[in-house]
C-alpha cells in the first residue's frame, strides 16, 4: 500500500527549529532546516542522526527545501550540509537565496564572536553551503529528478517566503512554511490554487487567535509610540533586520510625515541600508501598491529613519533634560532630545543590540518596549511578555523591568481564520499542523476536523504520521477505443453507467489500454469464435412462412429497443442473432426454429430462446 | 505623437494620406489597459493546464527580458514554438534548449533579420564610430527602442567610455518611458542572466546604467521639452526613438544635426531599412553608420540547435527554406535539416504528418486491484478491463463497474420487456484453440457419456448422442448445436471457455 510519511525533527508541537521529513512515493524530502532560538546547546539544531547514524545524508534525501530566510527555518543549514554532510540540491526562492547567507553570517558572528562558541560553522561553510542552492521562481515546476517535482507559491510573511508543493505522480504534499493570508504594508497575501494535495502541512503559530483588523492594530501601535515620545520617553522595537522591520518603518515613516514629527527614528543594525536595498531590488515580491508606484517613489527609501548612533542609547533617560548651552551645540540635535524610537535587532531580545539597549532602558518607566512579533520560549522577549519583571541576567545580575512592555501582533502569520481559508483553497485530503504550541494546535485540529471534515494530525518531534494513499494508475488508452466509447456516451440512453471493455497490455513499465481486437492483432493471435445454435420447438400448425412472421411480430413487440428484421429468405434477425426455420419435421403441428448466436451476443441469445420456449402469443383472430 | 512628413517623395508616409479612408484609429490607453488586464502572468517552466486537454509551458528564449518559447504538449505529443531566440550571452536568462528535446513538431520562426552581420562586431563598430565622432566634436544620434538592446549598448558604453577617454561626454536617453524602462530593468533579476542575478545578491543593481545615472553620466528625460533644454550640452550622445525616424524626438535631432558632417547617426535596430528611413532627410551632411544588432538565431545556430534537440518535424515560414532573393547563391542562408523542414505561407493550413494514437487515462486503484494480469508472452502481460468511463474536463478516469443491481421485489407486475437484456454489456473476445482429446476427457469427467468424435476436413465433431448435441471444433471456432436446454448449453459453454483466453 503506498503511503506518505511525515516526521518533524523540529517544529513538531513547537515553534522554532523547523525541520520536517516527508517520504512520498519513495522520495525523501526535508522541509526547512532551522535553529531554535530558545536553546544554546545541542537542542538548537534538529537531530539529523534520525535520518542516518552513519553515512552521508545525501544518500537518504532527494532534496532539501527552504521556505524562507528566517533563522528558525534555515539557521541549521550550514551545519547540516557542511558539518553533518549533504551534497544534494537545496531549493529556495531568489530573495531567500540572497538574504539567507547574510542572516546566517550574522548569527554565526553572534554565536562565535560574542558568545565565544567553538565548533560552530564557519563563514566558508556558509559559502560552500550556498553553492548547493538552486533558486526557484514562483510557479515554476522544478524537476528534481524524473519523478519528483516541486513548485513554489507566494506565501507573504517575509520577502521571498514561499509555500512548496512536492509532487510525485498523482501524489502530492504542500508545505506552507510561514505564511500570511492578509496583505500588509509591504507584502501581498499568500495564494495557492485548488491543487488538492494528499496532505497539507501548515504552520499554526496563531492557531487560536483571530486577529482584529490590521488597521486597528496599526492605529494602536502608532498611538502608543506617539504618546511615549510625546512625554519624552524612548521606544524600543526589537525586530529582525528584514521583514517586519520594513513594514513598521513604512508605517512610522508615513505617520511621521503626516504628523510632521521631528523626533528621531533610528534603525540599529548595519544591515539597514543593505536590507532596504534588497527590498528595492526584489520589488516584484512586494505588494501590488508598492509594485505599481515604485518608479515614482520607492517605498523603501526612508526620509525619517536614520542609522543608529550608540550615543542615543547611552543618553540618560528622560529625567535628565539636556543641558542648554554652548557645550551641546556640537552634538547632533536628535541625540540630545531624549525621546526617540529605535528599531533594534534581534526581534526576540535574546542577544545582540536589542538586548543591550533593553538593559539600558529597562529601568525607566517612561520608556516603552513594543514586541511586534512572536517570542520563542526561553528568550527575554518571551519572559517579559509573560509578565516577568525581574530578569536574571548573566553573572547573577537581576534586571528590574520598569519600562512599559507592549505586545502587538505584527508577525505576518496567518491566524486561525487564515489557516482555515488556506485549507479551503488547497482542498487537501488531510492536514498536518506544525510550528505551533500543542494546546493551540489541539484546538485548531478539532476545528479543522469538525468544520472542514478533513483529517488533521499534529505529531510531536520525532513522531511519524503515516497516511495511506491510493494513487490512480495512469495508462495510455488507444484513441480509437476512447473515441468509440465517448461517442456512445453521447447517445440519449447514456445516462446509465456504461461499461468500457478493453485489454490492458503491460510491457515493462509501459501500460496501454486497447480494444480487444487490437490486442489480439498486436499479439498476432487469432480470434476464436464460439457460436451456439439451439433448436426451439414451437407448436404451430400454420405454414412455415406464417410462423416466421408471427415470430417476427412477437419479437418486434417485445424488443422495442432492438433491431429486429425479417429477411427475404424468411429468416429473422435480432441484432446479430439469427433465427431460421429448420427442415420441416415429421409432426406438422410442431415447427423447429434454429436460433444461432455468438458468445458475444450470449445475453440476447439466451433471452430469445427462453422467450420462445414460452411459446407465441395467441394470434389475434 | 508626431507624424513627420515631407511632400513629393513616392515612398513617404504623407502619400499615404491619399488613402486616408483605409487608416485605422490607433488604440487608446484605455484599450491598452483593458487588453493588459486580461493577461495571466506566468513564469518560465510553469505548467499551465488548458481545459485539461493540453499543457503549455513558457521557456526562456534568451532574446529579451521575459521573452519566451513555448511548449504545447499533451501526454503523448509535444509541439515546440521557437520564436525570437538568442544563443548569445546578453542580459536575459540563457535560452532553455534542453526542454525543447523530444518534440514531435518544432515550429521555428523569428530568426535574425540580418543573418550576415555579427552582433559582437556590430557593437564594436558602434563604439568606435561613436568615439570617433565625439572626439571630433560631433554629436551621436542613436535611434532606438526604449528597452531591449539599449540596456546592452549602455553596458558596453559603461565599460568603453572610460578607456576611450569619453567619461565627460553626456549620454542622454529621451523617451516618455525612459525612467520606467531603466527602473524596471533593475527589478527583474530573476529573469536575467546568471552574472546579473548574482549582483542582486550583493545587493547591487544588476545593470551598470544605475551607476551611469548616479555619476550623472547618463541622464534620462521624458521628452526634449522641459529639463532637457536646460541640461543639454554638446557634444553628446542621444538615444531616442522612434527608429523609423518618422515620429518621436529623433525627428528633432535629425533636423538639428543633419546639416553638419561632424555629427553621426548610428542605426542599431534591424527593423527598418536605414536608407528608406533617411530618404526624406536627404540631402544630409551628417554621417550615417549602419550597425544593426540582431541577436536572434542565425542559420548556423539554427542547425546546431536542431541537431541538439532533434525534433521529428520542423515547420517554418517559406522564406527560411530558400536563400534570400538578393543572395540566391548563399545556400548557407537557409534552414538545413533532416527530414527537410515543412514550410508554410501566410494563411495556409498545414497538415502535420503525425497521428495521435493514445491519450492518458487514469485507472482507479480499486479497479486496478481487481485486474488479473496474465503473462501471454515473456515480458508481456494482459488483463481484460471492464470499467465505467468517466470524463470530466477532458480528464478520463476508469472506475470499477457498478455491482449488479438487486432484483426489485416482485410486487410490481413484471412485463416481458423488463427482462430484455442490455446488449451493451460486452463480452470479451476469445482466443486459443481446443485440444479435442482433453476436451473429451473433461466432458467425461463432468458426467457426459456416450461421446463420439468424428474427424472432419478442418477439425472434429464431438457428438453427445444422449443429449442430442453436436460440437464442431475447428482451429479458430467452436460451434455448439443443442436443444433448447439452457442448463445444458451453459454447462457446455463453461467447459469450452476453460480452454480459451479472454480478451
Amino acid at each position: 500500500m503506498p503511503e506518505i510519511r511525515v516526521t518533524p525533527l523540529g517544529a513538531g508541537q513547537d515553534v522554532g527549529r523547523s525541520c520536517i521529513l516527508v517520504s512520498i512515493a519513495g522520495k525523501n524530502v526535508m522541509l526547512d532546516c532551522g535553529m531554535h532560538m530558545g536553546f544554546n546547546d545541542d537542542r538548537r539544531f534538529p537531530d539529523f542522526s534520525y535520518i542516518t547514524q552513519n553515512g552521508r545524508l545525501t544518500d537518504f534525501l532527494d532534496c532539501v527545501i527552504i521556505s524562507h530566510f528566517h533563522l528558525d527555518h534555515c539557521g541549521a543549514l550550514p551545519y547540516f550540509s557542511e558539518m553533518v554532510g549533504y551534497d544534494g540540491p537545496i531549493y529556495m526562492t531568489h530573495p531567500t537565496q540572497a538574504i539567507c547567507p547574510i542572516l546566517l553570517e550574522d548569527y554565526r558572528k553572534i554565536a562565535v564572536d560574542k558568545k565565544g562558541e567553538a565548533n560552530f560553522f564557519t563563514s566558508q561553510m556558509i559559502k560552500d553551503c550556498m553553492k548547493k542552492v538552486v533558486a526557484v521562481h514562483l510557479h515554476q515546476t522544478v524537476q528534481v529528478d524524473d519523478e519528483l517535482e516541486i513548485k513554489a507559491y507566494y506565501a507573504g510573511h517575509v520577502l521571498g517566503a514561499a509555500m512548496f508543493q512536492i509532487k510525485v505522480g498523482s501524489e502530492s504534499v504542500v508545505y506552507t512554511g510561514d505564511y500570511n493570508m492578509t496583505p500588509d504594508r509591504h507584502l501581498g497575501a499568500a495564494w495557492i490554487d485548488k491543487c488538492r494535495p494528499n496532505l497539507l502541512i501548515t504552520e499554526s503559530t496563531y492557531a487560536t487567535t483571530i486577529r482584529d483588523s490590521k488597521r486597528c492594530r496599526e492605529r494602536d501601535f502608532l498611538k502608543k509610540v506617539h504618546e511615549t515620545v510625546e512625554r519624552g520617553g524612548k521606544v524600543l522595537i526589537p525586530v529582525f533586520a528584514l521583514g517586519r522591520a520594513q513594514e513598521l518603518c513604512i508605517l512610522l515613516e508615513t505617520f511621521w510625515e503626516r504628523m510632521n514629527l521631528k523626533v528621531p527614528i533610528y534603525f540599529s543594525t548595519g544591515l539597514t541600508e543593505k536590507a532596504n536595498h534588497y527590498y528595492k531590488l526584489f520589488i516584484p515580491w512586494t505588494n501590488q501598491k508598492i509594485r505599481k508606484t515604485f518608479v515614482q517613489r520607492n517605498m523603501f527609501e526612508f526620509k525619517h529613519i536614520k542609522a543608529f548612533d550608540r550615543a542615543f542609547a547611552d543618553n540618560p533617560g528622560p529625567m535628565v533634560r539636556p543641558a542648554a548651552g554652548p557645550a551641546s551645540t556640537s552634538t547632533p540635535v536628535g541625540l540630545l532630545s531624549s525621546a526617540g524610537v529605535v528599531f533594534a535587532t534581534p526581534g526576540m531580545l535574546h542577544a545582540g543590540q536589542s538586548l543591550q539597549i533593553f538593559r539600558k532602558w529597562a529601568g525607566n518607566e517612561k520608556n516603552m518596549v513594543i514586541m511586534p512579533g512572536y517570542c520563542v520560549q526561553g528568550t527575554v522577549g518571551h519572559k517579559i511578555l509573560s509578565g516577568q519583571r525581574k530578569l536574571e541576567m548573566e553573572g547573577r545580575q537581576v534586571l528590574e523591568v520598569k519600562m512599559q512592555v507592549e505586545y502587538m501582533s505584527f508577525s505576518a502569520h496567518a491566524d486561525a481564520k487564515g489557516i482555515m481559508q488556506l485549507v479551503g483553497q488547497a482542498e487537501p485530503e488531510s492536514v498536518l499542523l506544525v510550528h505551533g504550541e500543542a494546546k493551540k494546535m489541539e484546538f485548531l485540529k478539532q476545528k479543522i476536523e469538525q468544520e472542514l471534515r478533513v483529517n488533521c494530525y499534529m505529531p510531536a518531534n520525532g513522531e511519524t504520521v503515516t497516511l495511506p494513499t491510493s494513487p490512480s494508475i495512469p495508462v495510455g488508452i488507444s484513441l480509437g477505443l476512447l473515441k468509440r466509447e465517448m461517442a456512445q456516451g453521447l447517445l440519449p440512453e447514456a445516462k446509465k453507467p456504461r461499461l468500457l471493455h478493453g485489454t490492458l497490455i503491460m510491457k515493462d513499465s509501459n501500460f496501454r489500454l486497447v480494444s480487444s481486437e487490437q490486442a489480439l492483432k498486436e499479439l498476432g493471435l487469432a480470434e476464436h469464435q464460439l457460436r451456439f445454435t439451439c433448436r426451439v420447438h414451437l407448436h404451430d400448425t400454420r405454414k412455415e412462412q406464417e410462423t416466421a412472421l408471427r415470430v417476427y411480430s412477437h419479437l418486434k413487440s417485445v424488443l422495442k429497443d432492438h433491431c429486429v428484421q425479417h429477411l427475404p429468405d424468411g429468416s429473422v434477425t435480432v441484432e446479430s442473432v439469427l433465427l431460421q426455420a429448420a427442415a420441416p419435421s415429421e409432426d406438422p403441428g410442431t415447427k423447429v426454429l434454429l436460433v444461432s448466436w455468438t458468445y458475444q451476443d450470449e445475453e440476447l441469445g439466451s433471452f430469445l430462446t427462453s422467450l420462445l420456449k414460452k411459446g407465441l402469443p395467441q394470434a389475434p383472430s | 505623437m508626431k507624424l513627420y512628413c515631407l511632400s513629393g517623395h513616392p515612398t513617404l508616409p504623407c502619400n499615404v494620406l491619399k488613402f486616408k479612408s483605409t487608416w485605422r484609429r490607433c488604440y487608446t490607453m484605455q484599450e491598452v489597459n483593458s487588453a493588459l488586464s486580461k493577461i495571466q502572468l506566468v513564469g518560465y517552466s510553469q505548467k499551465i493546464e488548458l481545459f485539461g486537454a493540453v499543457q503549455v509551458t513558457p521557456l526562456s528564449s534568451g532574446y529579451a527580458l521575459g521573452s519566451s518559447n513555448w511548449i504545447i504538449q499533451s501526454h503523448y505529443e509535444k509541439v515546440s514554438y521557437v520564436s525570437g531566440s538568442s544563443l548569445l550571452t546578453t542580459h536575459p536568462q540563457p535560452m532553455d534548449q534542453a526542454s525543447l528535446k523530444n518534440s514531435d513538431v518544432l515550429v521555428l520562426t523569428g530568426l535574425t533579420q540580418i543573418p550576415t552581420a555579427n552582433p559582437d562586431g556590430m557593437v564594436g563598430e558602434f563604439c568606435s564610430n561613436l568615439a570617433l565622432t565625439v572626439r571630433n566634436g560631433g554629436n551621436v544620434l542613436v535611434p532606438c527602442y526604449p528597452s531591449g538592446v539599449i540596456y546592452d549598448l549602455l553596458e558596453c558604453l559603461y565599460q568603453y567610455i572610460d578607456s576611450a577617454g569619453l567619461s565627460s561626454v553626456p549620454l542622454y536617453f529621451i523617451s516618455p518611458v525612459a525612467n520606467s524602462s531603466l527602473e524596471f530593468s533593475q527589478i527583474f533579476a530573476e529573469w536575467l542572466c546568471h552574472n546579473k542575478q548574482s549582483k542582486v545578491y550583493l545587493p547591487e543593481p544588476p545593470f551598470p546604467h544605475a551607476e551611469l545615472i548616479q555619476t550623472n553620466k547618463l541622464k534620462h528625460y521624458p521628452s526634449i521639452h522641459g529639463d532637457f533644454s536646460n541640461d543639454f550640452r554638446q557634444p553628446c550622445v542621444v538615444f531616442t526613438g522612434h527608429p523609423s525616424l518618422r515620429f518621436g524626438d529623433v525627428v528633432h535631432f535629425m533636423e538639428l544635426w543633419g546639416k553638419s558632417s561632424l555629427n553621426t547617426v548610428i542605426f542599431t535596430e534591424p527593423d527598418f531599412s536605414y536608407l528608406e528611413a533617411l530618404a526624406p532627410y536627404q540631402p544630409l551632411a551628417m554621417k550615417c553608420i549602419y550597425c544593426p544588432i540582431d541577436t536572434r538565431l542565425n542559420f548556423i545556430q539554427v542547425s546546431k540547435l536542431l541537431k541538439e534537440v532533434q525534433p521529428l518535424h520542423v515547420v517554418c515560414p517559406e522564406q527560411y527554406t530558400q536563400p534570400p532573393p538578393a543572395q540566391s547563391h548563399r545556400m548557407d542562408l537557409m534552414i538545413d535539416c533532416q527530414p527537410p523542414a515543412m514550410s508554410y505561407r501566410r494563411a495556409e493550413v498545414l497538415a502535420l504528418p503525425f497521428k495521435r494514437r493514445y491519450e492518458k487515462i487514469e485507472i482507479m486503484p480499486e479497479l486496478a486491484d481487481s485486474l488479473v494480469p496474465m503473462e501471454i508472452k515473456p515480458g508481456i502481460s494482459l488483463a481484460t478491463v471492464s470499467a465505467v468511463l468517466h470524463t470530466k474536463d477532458n480528464k478520463h478516469l476508469l472506475q470499477p463497474p457498478p455491482r449488479p443491481a438487486q432484483p426489485t421485489s416482485g410486487k410490481k407486475r413484471k412485463r416481458v420487456s423488463d427482462d430484455v437484456p442490455d446488449c451493451k454489456v460486452l463480452k470479451p473476445l476469445l482466443s486459443g484453440s481446443i485440444p479435442v482429446e482433453q476436451f473429451v476427457q473433461t466432458l467425461e469427467k463432468h458426467g457426459f457419456s456416450d461421446i463420439k468424435v468424428e474427424d472432419t476436413a478442418k477439425g472434429h465433431i464431438v457428438l453427445l448422442q444422449e443429449a442430442e448435441t453436436l460440437i464442431q471444433i475447428e482451429e479458430d471456432s467452436t460451434h455448439i448445436i443443442c436443444d433448447n436446454d439452457e442448463m445444458l448449453r451453459v454447462r457446455l459453454r463453461d467447459l469450452v471457455l476453460k480452454f480459451l483466453q479472454k480478451f
